[in-house]
This record gives structure tokens, C-alpha cells and sequence, in this order.
């Protein structure tokens, strides 16, 4: 209990890392860590880059986390995995959704090739498309949700504290739809595991 | 024990529930915003958006001088506004508790200017306060009332946004029913413009008292290091969220952690750097600690010089500096990682009134809201930009010097903040100038507040909306234009017509913000190109879309799970290559 697990969460704003790490915190409130969790984000409210930071464990201090030290990294967008990638600790996992958003001033230019890129620096890589999958589950918007199912096998934290904690934190008309995207995730990363 | 995740700015509402704040009011400004909006979840409380700051802090004046515990919130630059009312009130001192909320910005994630507010509170004569994380920032309300009513003078409770957006285990506790304090007339103590010689002493006796205080106040304390016998021992001075840094970076090290900041306990902090032969001080922004210790002669602070001013603070910035720690960069000299700039949401109002205003080849003065962001690519129509409501005055001061077509764009909920004096300055003055008031229904920036101008409070309960066309008419105003936003054509006819009009005109644009829940929630059928009359102009996507992008073979698409169906795309489209998908 004393060994700190460090999560960096990325994405683009509007697609939910903000949820997805709280989900993730009071996940491990329910494990009984002690939790830090922050985010960080530009100057509106959508379309920039967004990422967060989770850390539990025995005694947590700081809620920032030291490039080259988070366990995990989930990105609900393949550029953004790519940006906060050197935050990951050697041999780390990184479970990212191979959707594409394109900077709309990158004149075109996009890394298409991050998820051999990171397999080649020796990450563990998770790499599926939440967003058609959870488009084809009946909403777009859990691929957020998808992905934290896809991390959950790397984060040490009960399948009954996930369920509880997606009961506790979802409004009732989104919950089923948020569970099969959780579970949905979850089988894709056991599959990629084993 | 109840123990709940909360975010700093949850807990320091929780905090001012426990503590029996009954009055709270402010004004939205991140990171500041949602201390309120926690609070106005509280049935005990009575909390509002004010229309600014200055109104909220007189507000909150008058109902601690009548006898109830009050907090009122803002960020730092809001600490500017009130700045008139928080100057005067340490004269006269309070009846009933006041506290007022002040979060800085370090690194400006959300802000103009990055602005050390500490030194507000020592200008001002005000004891300040300031938590290390959210269970002491809960704890910090409380403690900041009783000083409060202790000494009888407004306390400045300062936060940052890392303490603020920082969430952690909180212990909830029971909320102290505070009955109200007598308020009696009493003009010689609160009647500070005419008793101001007769207070001005008593300022500095309280102060004195205060100074004393700090040297005993409990929270203020040292906490050993692990490795006290190491040679050299290392000491830090330090507050905040940076206690936290430091408890990581230097567990060996030995701790003075601040809690009340202004005023110091000077004595005790010269004989604990006395122990040492250095002592960090690491505070972010200013060398407000350290600047005050070195004026009381400690000579053996490492400080500013090694950590910086600028930006925020961080484990890794501090091991860096400390141990020379070198730490991962991104792997962008191996792969390109293009940069991701905040832009204008899919079917923002904001993107049809600047394309709209770039094709009039206006100059506009800007103003503090999301549509500051018309200032980048590749719309680049802000030209000049300072702080709320200043755009009004910019562009009547750029006409007085001869430049033409200068056109203010300000916000609903800025206007209203702070744009209207200027307004009727223009008219008074005989300006010739246009205002563009961009009416979203919403403070959108800091996250959907609604405001005067939405007829709901932020109890969400049904109030007087306030009208803008009807307000420009009554300040004398004699264009004044009112027209939806996303008609492309009609918005840069309004605008056109106002600026060939010679005087003051006004032309109010409305269009709701896409994240207010009846836009995000009511259906929407998303637009596609026709591939077949589609013949690659690119007209839409230099609308700068997020819905809309070029594929590698040239080809432009709608993004279906991003098109919000706000129609502009179509409009501009010269072949009428995007339609709408046709319901089944």
C-alpha cells in the first residue's frame, strides 16, 4: 500500500478525461488509498489539449506526476497519447484510442504512425478504436469510459469496486451503456494481454 | 468518518458551509469559479453571481457589517476589480466574519496576466491565509472566520490553481449554526470616507496585534526532517501547494510550512533560519516570503534566484533545480507532435461573427472571453485585448486617434460585468464607434455561470432577464441592432450597417454557447460534403471547424460525431456541397 501507482490521463477537451479520471480516483478511494488527483488544461473550455493526473497509494503528496514516472497512460486520442507519452515509466503501459482528431492548424500534419513509434520505445501498447466501438454500442462519447475498462487490468482495483464506482458517479439513464463500454474495454485489453 | 473526494475549491465550500457562511457572492473566474458553485448547492447558504467583482465584494460588506458570516470568491484579476472596496474595509473592520476567496493563476492556464495577489493583502493591511490541500483548505475557512471575528477584520483566504483543481480525501464535520451578530448604526467605526484620520491608527494597532498573533498561530509550524543529523541540514521555507512539492522532492529536509502568510512570524522564521546554512524559501510567483525575510536581515535564503518567477511550480521543476535532476522530454525530436491550440467549439457563435468581421476588414478591440481566441489563426481579429469590459474604451480611445473602423467585441456576460460604463461614456463623449455584444446566454468561458442576462440565478431559480437591446436604447444609444448568429449574412450586414453609421451603434448577436445543455442535448442531424459537387475551395475549412478536415487525398469531410448542425458551413459554401443528412 505504500508503493504509489501514477495514471496520466490525455485527450482533447470534450472527450471526457476529465470524468474518466475522476472515476478512476474514486475507484481508488473505494480500494481505500489514500488519492491525489489534477488536471491541466488551456484557456477554453473545448478542443484543446487536456491531461490529468491520478495518484494513490499509502500517503500521496504532491497530485503532479515526474515525467518518466506514471505506470499508465490512457489517451482518448492518438496524438495526445503521443504528446504525454515520455511521462510513462520504462516498460510502462499505454492504452490509447487509435482515433484520429487532427489540430485543425496543423496544416495536415499528424503522427499516424504513433502506436509503432511507442511499441518501439519498448511501451506496452493498447491500441483499438474506442470511438467506433463505442459509437457501435450506441454513443461515441463513453470511448473515455472504454478505454478506462481497457486500463482497468493494469490497475490493481477490483471488478466489483469498478461497477460500484460506475453506479456511484453515472446518472442512471447513461449507466448501462458506460458498463458495457467498461466491459467492452476490459476484454479488449485481456485479449491483447493474453 | 466520513471521508469524500473533493476538489480544493469543493472543499473550501464545504469548509465555509461548516463555518455557517450564510451570505456568499462572486463573480465566475477560473480558478476560482466553482467554490460558489459548490456553495450554492448548500440550502443554508445564500450564494450569487454578482455582475462583478467590485458589486459582489460590496454585497458581501453589507451583510458581514449586518451580522452574517460571508465569503465572497474571485480570481486574481477579480481581486483587481474589488480592489476600491478591499482597500477601504480594514479601516473600519467587520461586525460578523469576512472572508474573501482569492485564487491565483501561476502559468496563466486561464488568465491574462500572471499576478502574485499576496501582495494585495500586505498593501491592504489584511491578514491572509492560504491551505496546502483540500483537506486544510477545508479546515482553513473556519479557522480564517474565527481570526476574522477575533481581530474583527476581513481575512484574504489565497489559493492557486493547483490547490483549487487538486482533488484529495476530505473529512466531512458538521455545520456551526452561527447566530446572527447585532449589526448597530454606528457611523464613526464604518464610515471610513469621513472618519479615515480617526481609523488610519487603529489599522496599524491591529496589524501589531496581528504580527504578534502570527508568531503563535498553530498552523504556522515546523515540521523535522527525516535526516535532521545529515551535514548540512536542509531547511525550507514554504506554503501551499508547494509543501506538497517539497514533502516529495526533500523528504529529508526540515519544513517552517506557512499557513497564514501576511503577517509573517518574522521572529520565529529568523530563528529557524539561524539553525541552517541555507534555507530554501519556495513559494510560486513572487518572492513575497522571501523579499520580507531578506528586509529583516536573513542573509542565507536560496530562493527566486534558482526557482524562477515565472510559471508553475512542480516536483520535477524543483528536483531540477535542487539535485539537478534530469528528467524524459517528449519525443518530439523523433516524431512530429503538432501542437493542439484551444479553439471555438463546433457551431460556436464566436466563428461566424469573426469570419463575418474578417471579411468587413474591421480593427476590434477585444475582450475577456472565449471569443479572445479570435485573436489566433486564422482568424486574427483581435488586435487589442486587456481585461473585461476594457474594449469598450479602446475603441472609442483608437477613434479619438484617428483609426477607423475600430469595432469592440465583448461578451454577454463581460458587458454586463463591466462594459457598460464605457458604453455610456461613448454616447456621453459623442463617440463613433461600433459594439459588438456576442450574447451566448452564458458565462461560457469558466463553464456555463449563467448572469443577469439569463434570467436565472445561480440557486436556479427564475429572476428579471436582463434585456441589452433595451438597456443601449436607454443610455442613448440610437443604432441598435439585434440578430442570430448564425445567419452568416445577416450578421455582417448588421455589423456593416453599424459601422457606416455615424455615432454610437450597437449590434447585439445571439446564439446560445453549444455546451449549455438544451443546445448539447436536443437532437442533432449531422451535415456531410457531396463528394460529387464538393470541388475542393476549402472555403469551409478555413472556418477552422473541428468537425471539418482534408484527408491525404485532398478530400474534405464532415466529422459526423463532432457536426453540432450549426449550418455555417453550408452557408459559405459556393457549390452548395453540404447538406444535411436526410432524417429516415
Amino acid at each position: 500500500m505504500n508503493e504509489t501507482t501514477n495514471v496520466i490521463l490525455a485527450g482533447v477537451g470534450g472527450q471526457g478525461v476529465i470524468l474518466a479520471s475522476e472515476l478512476l480516483a474514486m475507484a481508488a478511494v473505494h480500494v481505500g488509498h489514500d488519492v491525489k488527483q489534477t488536471e491541466v488544461h488551456g484557456i477554453a473550455q473545448r478542443g484543446g489539449s487536456v491531461h490529468s493526473h491520478v495518484r494513490f497509494g499509502g500517503r500521496v503528496y504532491s497530485p503532479l506526476i515526474k515525467p518518466g514516472e506514471a505506470d499508465v497512460l490512457i489517451a482518448t486520442e492518438k496524438l495526445e497519447g503521443l504528446r504525454f507519452a515520455h511521462y510513462v515509466r520504462e516498460g510502462g503501459v499505454i492504452v490509447m484510442n487509435s482515433y484520429e482528431l487532427p489540430p485543425i492548424r496543423a496544416g495536415g500534419q499528424y503522427p499516424h504512425e504513433a502506436i509503432d513509434f511507442l511499441r518501439g520505445k519498448g511501451f506496452r501498447v493498447i491500441a483499438f478504436n474506442a470511438t467506433e466501438q463505442a459509437a457501435a454500442l450506441g454513443n461515441p462519447r463513453v470511448s473515455n469510459v472504454m478505454l478506462l475498462g481497457a486500463a482497468s487490468p493494469y490497475l490493481n482495483i477490483s471488478e466489483e469496486i469498478w461497477k460500484a464506482t460506475l453506479e456511484d458517479r453515472l446518472p442512471a439513464g447513461l449507466l448501462e451503456v458506460n458498463r458495457k463500454a467498461f466491459a467492452e474495454g476490459r476484454r479488449v485489453a485481456k485479449q491483447a494481454r493474453s | 468518518m466520513a471521508l469524500k473526494l473533493m476538489s480544493g475549491n469543493a472543499a473550501i465550500a464545504r469548509g465555509a458551509w461548516e463555518a455557517g457562511v450564510v451570505f456568499a457572492a462572486g463573480y465566475p473566474g477560473t480558478p476560482s469559479t466553482e467554490v460558489l458553485e459548490h456553495l450554492a448547492q448548500y440550502d443554508e447558504v445564500r450564494a450569487q453571481w454578482s455582475v462583478n467583482e467590485k458589486v459582489a465584494f460590496d454585497e458581501g460588506v453589507g451583510a458581514a457589517l449586518g451580522g452574517l458570516r460571508t465569503m465572497v470568491t474571485m480570481k486574481h484579476m477579480g481581486l483587481n476589480v474589488a480592489s476600491d472596496a478591499f482597500m477601504a474595509l480594514p479601516y473600519s473592520g467587520v461586525n460578523a466574519g469576512f472572508v474573501v476567496l482569492v485564487a491565483d493563476d501561476p502559468n496563466m492556464h486561464s488568465s491574462v496576466h500572471e499576478e502574485d495577489t499576496r501582495f494585495f493583502a500586505r498593501v491592504a493591511k489584511m491578514p491572509m491565509v492560504e491551505p496546502s490541500g483540500p483537506q486544510e483548505a477545508k479546515e482553513l475557512v473556519g479557522v480564517a472566520f474565527e481570526l476574522s471575528e477575533r481581530f474583527r477584520t476581513p481575512v484574504m483566504y489565497h489559493s492557486t490553481t493547483r490547490i483549487a483543481h487538486t482533488k484529495g480525501l476530505v473529512e466531512l464535520g458538521e455545520r456551526l449554526e452561527m447566530p446572527q451578530v447585532q449589526y448597530e448604526i454606528n457611523a464613526p467605526q464604518f464610515s471610513t470616507g469621513i472618519y479615515r484620520h480617526r481609523l488610519r491608527p487603529e489599522v496599524e494597532a491591529k496589524l501589531e496585534k496581528l504580527r504578534e498573533y502570527a508568531e503563535e498561530f498553530p498552523l504556522n509550524h515546523i515540521e523535522e526532517g527525516r535526516l535532521r543529523t545529515q551535514v548540512p541540514p536542509i531547511g525550507v521555507i514554504t506554503s501551499g501547494i508547494c509543501y506538497q512539492y517539497v514533502r516529495e522532492v526533500l523528504p529529508e529536509a526540515t519544513i517552517f510550512k506557512l499557513t497564514m502568510l501576511y503577517p509573517l512570524p518574522l521572529q520565529k522564521l529568523k530563528a529557524f533560519c539561524r539553525e541552517f546554512e541555507k534555507v530554501y524559501v519556495i513559494e510560486e510567483g513572487e518572492g513575497f516570503l522571501e523579499e520580507q525575510l531578506a528586509a529583516a536581515g536573513v542573509t542565507n535564503l536560496v530562493g527566486k534566484a534558482l526557482f524562477g518567477t515565472i510559471g508553475e511550480y512542480s516536483p520535477q521543476r524543483l528536483e531540477a533545480a535542487i539535485k539537478g535532476t534530469q528528467f524524459p522530454t517528449d519525443f518530439g525530436r523523433e516524431i512530429a507532435i503538432p501542437p493542439r491550440y484551444p479553439t471555438f467549439c463546433t457551431g460556436c457563435l464566436h466563428r461566424t461573427v469573426y469570419h463575418a468581421l474578417r471579411d468587413l476588414n474591421t480593427m476590434v478591440a477585444g475582450d475577456i472571453g472565449c471569443y479572445t481566441m479570435g485573436a489566433l489563426p486564422p482568424f486574427g481579429m483581435v488586435h487589442v485585448n486587456y481585461c473585461m469590459g476594457s474594449s469598450v474604451g479602446n475603441a472609442y480611445g483608437l477613434q479619438q486617434a484617428g483609426v477607423e473602423r475600430a469595432v469592440a467585441v465583448i461578451g454577454d456576460s463581460t458587458f454586463i460585468h463591466a462594459g457598460i460604463p464605457g458604453l455610456i461614456d461613448a454616447v456621453y463623449n459623442e463617440g463613433n464607434n461600433t459594439i459588438v455584444i456576442l450574447d451566448n446566454s452564458t458565462t461560457g468561458m469558466t463553464g456555463q455561470q449563467v448572469h443577469a442576462g439569463t434570467g436565472v440565478t445561480l440557486k436556479g431559480e427564475p429572476t428579471v432577464k436582463f434585456d441589452f437591446a433595451t438597456l443601449a436604447r436607454a443610455v442613448g444609444v440610437k443604432h441598435v441592432a439585434e440578430v442570430d448568429a448564425w445567419q452568416m449574412l445577416e450578421v455582417k450586414r448588421a455589423v456593416k450597417d453599424a459601422m457606416q453609421y455615424d455615432g454610437v451603434a450597437v449590434v447585439v448577436i445571439h446564439g446560445p454557447c453549444q455546451q449549455l445543455p438544451e443546445m448539447k442535448e436536443r437532437e442533432i442531424v449531422p451535415y456531410f460534403v457531396d463528394q460529387e459537387a464538393c470541388y475542393g475551395c476549402d472555403l469551409c475549412l478555413a472556418l477552422y471547424c473541428p468537425a471539418i478536415l482534408k484527408d491525404e487525398e485532398g478530400k474534405l469531410h464532415i466529422l459526423e460525431h463532432e457536426c453540432v448542425a450549426c449550418d455555417i458551413c453550408a452557408q459559405i459554401c459556393p457549390v452548395e456541397a453540404i447538406h444535411q443528412k436526410v432524417c429516415a
